[in-house]
């Protein structure tokens, strides 16, 4: 059996034998790499280029593709949807980023001190971004529910308050359905912030009380510089979640989705209506474009803040 | 017993430290986490409600009864989608774990004409937004036949240059003595990656495959788009049509949100070390 494999071995192997190690680890390489490097052009790049193609072409799923220039994206910019919808998604992210990052690392600043049932705390904060968006929408939605079914609006009346409309105000709609965004990414940040606060190295601390500095000078001199590159990662961590908020509004206005009056409706949703609601693929693919583009900016904008510190 | 012990001293050694402000700082945090929680407690509480009780909003329900699970899970239609996402996130972690990690390896640990540019191709594709490709990856579905189908939901994920990336920098701090040993001993290498290198990352493997695993079980956006049919549709998806169709029926709605956050919580809750260990790995590596 051994000798009969020995001899199969070396008949086959005597190309192989041939190549030097160092030729033998280059073809397992790009062997290992051979269906990844497939993978990653076909799923990744191809897509890639076809979205910006599609964006100058009239596709609508029944006639062939047809290049229209640069018209759907006049058409957008011409567009008041498109404008209000800008204004929205960038009201999601400058309202959800600062406030999740204050609270975040509030919470986490006192908790790392924590030894009492400090499991049991973290535990409760990091629950809820174990969650489904899909499903805490809905529940989020009966809590903003006007009496006799919302919970909120049942605590504002057992307090004497006003009652609110939540949802189906243009005003209130928005920064409704940011708290359970807020609220399920609350977790992540902090655990995150956590680690940042431990890497800090103790001796800084015990250096700066010998030179005497109080809590609040230590603090801004010491704690918050030094944690500078794990705040970056989450303010553009969570700006990317927020430009691209979508589960939750679906789901919380799926009567009137980004409604009322398209006060909450971000950008990802008017890419998904306008694809899969009215078919206008050509049209979509201009709004992913200008998508790409925000979010490009904000990522490249992180690795200038994070160069400049060298 | 030791447990108990450790605390104790621990407990002596922080006696110095307790004053006013630690007891106060204490006790918000506390208070804000049982906030944080409210809203899983009431959907709790609402799923053991029946239709007449809703509106009654006491967190403890008066006659506690299962017949909501009975009536949502009767038809089958949960349990589908519940097999669903699981397969589905199974399969899509396996995946991950197997392929990022020998991308991840090769990247670290091979020395290759072309290396540095695979790697920044791979890690580029994390500039571009998934929103940006599920009009081709529809097209390319359509014409290939994936819509509606488990490949169809499945195939966008199989790689990721996140969990590339991750593996890239576990394996870097894998010592070469180890692999060049394995070599000497005339191991292939693909055997001395399996048998010698992922045995050394393994907390890297489980953050990765936590993660994976929550992202997919989780994810909502392009299983909305690419399933038809209700049998095909993942368990977020699901949840959310069953919803539509319940309109106003809140205590069924409650017990479908529940039953999709279950299955998490046990996870967490067995894993719970392990994975905020994983969110702190994966957040300072990446």
């Amino acid at each position: 059996m051994s000798s009969a494999t020995v001899t199969e071995e070396a008949a086959s192997g005597r190309l192989w034998d041939r190549f030097s190690i160092k030729t033998k680890r280059v073809i397992w390489a790009w062997t290992f790499l051979a269906l990844p490097i497939l993978f990653y052009a076909g799923i990744r790049f191809y897509p890639t280029v076809q979205a910006f193609w599609l964006s100058l072409t009239n596709w609508d799923l029944l006639r062939p593709a047809k290049f229209i220039g640069f018209a759907n994206y006049a058409k957008m910019f011409a567009d008041p949807l498109f404008w209000k919808v800008f204004q929205n998604t960038f009201l999601y992210l400058i309202i959800g980023t600062p406030l999740s990052l204050v609270i975040s690392f509030v919470i986490a600043f006192y908790l790392d001190r924590v030894r009492f049932a400090h499991g049991l705390i973290r535990a409760l904060y990091f629950l809820p971004f174990l969650t489904t968006a899909a499903a805490m929408g809905w529940v989020w939605r009966w809590f903003y529910q006007p009496l006799p079914v919302g919970v909120i609006n049942g605590l504002l009346g057992s307090l004497g308050l006003e009652q609110q409309p939540f949802l189906r105000s243009t005003t209130q709609a928005l920064p409704s359905i940011l708290v359970p965004a807020i609220w399920a990414g609350l977790g992540f940040q902090i655990i995150i912030f956590m680690a940042g606060l431990r890497a800090i190295p103790s001796t800084f601390y015990e250096a700066a009380r010998i030179d005497g500095l109080g809590e609040w000078a230590i603090l801004r001199k010491i704690t918050i510089p030094l944690l500078k590159p794990t705040t970056v990662f989450l303010v553009v961590f969570s700006s990317i979640g927020f430009l691209r908020i979508f589960d939750q509004v679906y789901n919380m206005t799926s009567n009137d989705p980004g409604g009322p009056l398209n006060s909450t409706k971000p950008l990802v949703l008017m890419i998904y209506q306008t694809a899969f609601s009215s078919y206008q693929m050509g049209y979509a693919a201009a709004q992913t474009v200008v998508l790409f583009t925000i979010l490009l900016v904000v990522s490249l904008l992180q690795l200038w803040v994070l160069r400049e510190k060298k | 017993m030791t447990a108990m012990t450790a605390s104790k001293t621990e407990l002596a050694a922080n006696r110095r430290d307790i004053r006013p402000g630690r007891i106060i700082a204490w006790t918000l945090l506390f208070v804000g986490g049982l906030i944080m929680v409210t809203p899983l407690l009431f959907m709790f509480s609402t799923s053991l409600k029946t239709a007449g009780q809703v509106y009654d909003l006491r967190l403890i329900p008066a006659a506690p009864t299962l017949d909501n699970y009975i009536k949502v899970l009767s038809d089958g239609r949960f349990m589908r989608w519940f097999f669903n996402s699981t397969l589905i996130a199974l399969t899509v972690t396996v995946s991950n774990v197997f392929f990022d990690s020998l991308v991840g390896y090769t990247l670290a640990k091979f020395e290759f004409r072309g290396r540095y540019f695979v790697f920044l191709a791979i890690l580029s594709t994390l500039m571009i937004p998934t929103e940006m490709l599920v009009i081709p990856w529809y097209l390319m579905s359509s014409q290939l036949g994936w819509i509606d189908s488990y490949w169809g939901i499945m195939f966008p994920g199989m790689m990721t240059a996140f969990g590339t990336f991750l593996m890239k920098q576990f394996f870097e701090g894998v010592p070469n003595d180890f692999l060049e040993a394995a070599r000497v001993d005339g191991l292939n290498e693909f055997t001395i990656w399996w048998k010698i290198a992922m045995p050394m990352v393994v907390p890297a493997i489980s953050a990765l495959a936590i993660f994976t695993f929550l992202g997919n079980w989780t994810a909502f956006f392009w299983p909305l788009i690419v399933t038809t049919s209700k049998e095909l549709y993942t368990l977020p998806v699901g949840l959310s049509s069953f919803a539509v169709e319940q309109s106003i029926q809140w205590e069924l709605i409650m017990t479908g949100a529940a039953l999709a956050t279950i299955p998490t919580l046990i996870v967490f809750l067995a894993l719970q070390r392990y994975i905020v260990r994983g969110v702190m790995l994966a957040g300072l590596k990446g």
